[in-house]
């Protein structure tokens, strides 16, 4: 049984994959406290559609495509918070506005190349095997300045989240750190853009917070509980898409979405259960 | 001003030494001059407010429901910008003076479903400034006890904030604004919701910040919480009706013209003037366990 649950990291791609995903996992358990209790996740979807732009972009001119889908990324966000604060339209209307244009600029570079590639199929759908040892570095890169943000700026991030007019009665930069949660939502989808894809990378935000906010009630602990959740749904996920023989993405996606439903059925079952035995 | 006072409070004894001043404006925990602020697009919701708020005292902001009262905080803070007028606290202006300021805003305005304990709420009352990696000292975590026990919520303080009821979310929100170890308070709508035993203790505590040399400003639509407790009343709706000590003020003329309609009043068990309008508190806010 372990050699079987071992066998997959015999080989160095796999060893990759999982390096990749306890990337993914942390930076998604992190940023995705955030995106649960703000009701973003709108925005985490929007941010990874928008990086087609920029991944478009990067293959049309030969850049780098992690690059090019954190530029993206990065100004989708800032676009968002700027057309809110200048349109005075409502926060889904203005993702719903910057992304689509983001997402349609995309395809119609697309559009002008002859045929698919199979590296920009993998962008959209995540192609885990096929994470290199370059990209585990950029990733690297990422979700370090990203930890080490959320460290230097926990507090602030915390008062602006909870009470932006306290916060900002106690002098914090209210505005400034409500775009930097937007930017670090586009840096955690770009942290998780090459392994899980563009249409699911939002799940690795969402799932395992949401899974985490079922047990648990204060901000660190929903993190932490995330993390472990992520990573839990990543390990099952790899090895059963090893096995089986299916797509790794959305393996993990699955799995991370039947450990929230699992949760949900025991903290149901249990309250109902407390609810019985106190009448 | 007329001079026809319903009662006077007693009851209330304002035996506060007054503070020596240092500085001409020091006597002032606030000063309003002429502050003008609103909404894009609609009229002023107020205008031209003047009034101040002496060290050491309780004062109580009175108005009905879209008086003003909560756009007057917002404009003192500079949450909102004021298309006139100015705000000072001792004697400077109020953004570089924020450290001394407590704000507790509404309870609806804060996100009560985030993931934080009661604990937690109140210590964000200590934050004194941006610190790369800053974490709550030791001294923060005291304060932010002591403030909860003021308002008698220790055995809620590990519970997550958003399961309390909403008088008891009122007292973490006013607990948050005592840690701060304020100067000058300011509370927007602290009672309503709670029962009048909880109020009661509650105005017990803020004397005590009173007493301390603090200066309290609280607005409110409670004026028998007003007429009991606080030195002086302000009377806004959308500009200042009056203001001055809380006998002079609190006249069934100045009541009338704030409220604008007749009030009934009541004179009451005790000392307590009761008087009945239409204001109504929320349903929601008024289930104290």
């Amino acid at each position: 049984m372990i050699d079987w649950l071992l066998e997959p990291y015999s080989f160095a791609f796999m060893q990759r994959a999982l390096l990749a995903l306890v990337l993914v996992s942390v930076v998604g358990g992190v940023v995705g406290a955030f995106v649960v209790h703000k009701g973003l996740a709108f925005s985490g979807d929007a941010l990874a559609h928008s990086t087609l732009a920029g991944v478009a972009v990067a293959f049309a001119s030969g850049g780098n495509v992690s690059l090019g889908a954190l530029v993206a990324a990065v100004a989708t966000a800032l676009g968002i918070g700027w057309t809110r604060e200048r349109a005075r339209v409502s926060y889904d209307t203005a993702i719903g506005i910057t992304f689509v244009a983001m997402f349609a600029f995309g395809i119609l570079l697309i559009s002008r190349r002859t045929a698919y590639t199979p590296d920009l199929l993998s962008f959209v759908f995540g192609n885990i095997l096929g994470v290199s040892a370059s990209d585990l570095v950029g990733a690297s890169v990422l979700a370090a300045a990203l930890l080490v943000f959320v460290a230097a700026t926990y507090r602030e991030q915390l008062l602006v989240a909870y009470d932006p007019a306290m916060a900002s009665a106690a002098s914090v930069a209210t505005r400034l750190f409500q775009y930097a949660l937007l930017v670090m939502i586009a840096v955690a989808v770009v942290v998780a853009l090459k392994a899980i894809g563009i249409v699911l990378v939002n799940a690795m935000l969402i799932i395992p917070a949401a899974t985490a906010s079922l047990l648990v009630r204060r901000l660190p602990t929903v993190m932490l509980a995330a993390v472990g959740f992520a990573m839990l749904a990543s390990v099952i996920g790899l090895e059963v898409s090893f096995h089986a023989d299916v797509a790794a993405s959305a393996a993990i996606v699955l799995t991370a979405a039947a450990i929230f439903l699992g949760t949900l059925g025991v903290v149901s079952w249990t309250r109902r259960s407390a609810r019985v035995a106190s009448a | 001003m007329a001079r026809d006072a319903l009662t006077a409070p007693s009851g209330h004894v304002p035996a506060r030494e007054p503070l020596a001043p240092q500085h001409p404006h020091a006597a002032y925990a606030l000063e309003v001059r002429g502050l003008t602020a609103g909404y894009d697009g609609a009229p002023p919701a107020i205008e031209g407010i003047t009034f101040r708020v002496p060290v050491g005292e309780l004062m109580g902001l009175i108005g009905p429901n879209g008086a003003g009262k909560s756009t007057l905080f917002k404009s003192i803070m500079g949450l909102l910008h004021p298309t006139a007028g100015e705000a000072l606290a001792f004697g400077r202006p109020v953004r570089e003076a924020r450290a001394e300021i407590a704000y507790m805003p509404q309870i609806e305005e804060v996100d009560w479903a985030f993931p934080v304990s009661v604990f937690d709420v109140v210590v964000m009352g200590r934050y004194r400034g941006f610190r790369p990696f800053g974490r709550w000292t030791a001294a923060d975590r005291e304060a932010a006890m002591a403030a909860i026990e003021r308002v008698g919520l220790v055995p809620f303080a590990k519970r997550h904030a958003g399961a309390l009821s909403g008088g008891q979310r009122r007292r973490v929100l006013m607990a948050r604004s005592i840690a701060r170890g304020a100067r000058l308070l300011l509370l927007d709508e602290p009672f309503a919701g709670l029962d009048a035993g909880v109020q009661h203790d509650l105005l017990e505590v803020l004397d005590g910040l009173a007493h301390e040399g603090r200066s309290v400003l609280i607005a409110t639509h409670d004026l028998s919480c007003v007429a009991s407790s606080c030195d002086e009343a302000v009377c806004l709706n959308r500009r200042i009706i009056a203001a001055g000590p809380t006998a002079e003020v609190l006249t069934e003329r100045v009541l009338a013209e704030t409220f604008q309609r007749h009030l009934l009043a009541i004179p009451s068990v005790g000392d307590l003037i009761r008087v009945a309008t239409d204001e109504h508190v929320p349903a929601e806010g008024r289930d104290e366990p």
